[in-house]
């Protein structure tokens, strides 16, 4: 829901900004998700997944600039869910908000890592010759 | 809910406020909000098991592939059939919230709004699921998708 003109003033712009967040990434989400979810079943084909072919697609860089832009949406759109999530059940148990919160941000950073790291660095050159 | 009484709710048991949270306003509304959070959590834990399996590229083609066969499994078609519900239904109700929170008139037809979109979620979600869970049934010649 809208945060009302109350709410807008007592927590400051960082929720104005998550809210908006949440509308744009989840609109860019529903265009790159979903088309993601189509290709890789119906075109692409789970079948014919496997190390190779996954080297063969990220041959085109712009694969793995929308698989970057992808991962950072779905990542910091789904964790900042969770975080709302975690302050509707958690408003009463600061400790265990604080844990929570705290686990979500080394989740963000550690799944952001290997997930960047992955996309920009596999080495699908190497790959080229052994696709099918 | 300023007028409910607290110490009913205080002391309720676990699943005495499991079925008040699933019905204490009912209809669609509260439906669509019930489902959008479930679906949300269960896209992002899948989301969270899909970059850690990518980067298990890292470990190289023979553990990487070995790993893979887990997702061709037969029933792993019937998990991409929850993956498809959940990120459909998400995907068409958060359009739905996105429309009324920028466009407040629409909260007049807010109930069409909600029919419109079990209906477009259906008429893709449906054939979807069909597709893939067809060669579970041997239908289509198997390996299409």
């Amino acid at each position: 829901m809208r945060p009302s003109s109350a709410e807008r003033a007592s927590s400051g712009s960082f929720e104005l900004f998550a809210w908006l967040f949440m509308r744009i990434s989840g609109v860019i989400l529903l265009g790159m998700a979903v088309f993601h979810l189509f290709y890789m079943h119906f075109v692409f084909g789970v079948e014919r997944m496997n190390f190779n072919t996954i080297g063969a697609r990220w041959q085109n860089p712009l694969w793995r600039v929308f698989d970057f832009f992808l991962l950072a949406f779905a990542l910091f759109h789904g964790f900042n869910g969770l975080r709302v999530v975690l302050d509707d059940y958690l408003s009463q148990r600061p400790g265990w908000r604080v844990l929570a919160k705290t686990l979500v941000f080394v989740l963000v950073v550690g799944l952001m890592s290997i997930g960047g790291y992955v996309i920009f660095t596999f080495p699908a050159a190497a790959n080229l010759a052994a696709v099918p | 809910m300023a007028t409910a009484a607290p110490e009913r709710t205080v002391k309720a048991g676990w699943w005495e406020s499991f079925y008040q949270g699933l019905t204490y306003r009912g209809y669609e509304g509260h439906w669509a909000w019930i489902f959008h959070r479930v679906t949300g959590l269960g896209v992002l834990l899948f989301l969270t098991l899909h970059i850690v399996d990518i980067f298990l590229l890292t470990l190289g083609p023979g553990v990487f592939n070995s790993l893979l066969a887990l997702y061709k499994a037969p029933a792993a078609r019937i998990l991409d059939v929850f993956l498809l519900f959940g990120v459909l239904f998400h995907a068409v109700n958060g359009l739905r919230i996105v429309i009324i929170d920028f466009w407040p008139h629409a909260t007049r037809a807010h109930k069409a709004i909600f029919w419109a979109e079990v209906a477009v979620f259906l008429i893709v979600f449906v054939p979807s699921a069909l597709v893939l869970l067809a060669p579970l049934f041997g239908w289509g010649g198997g390996a299409q998708s």
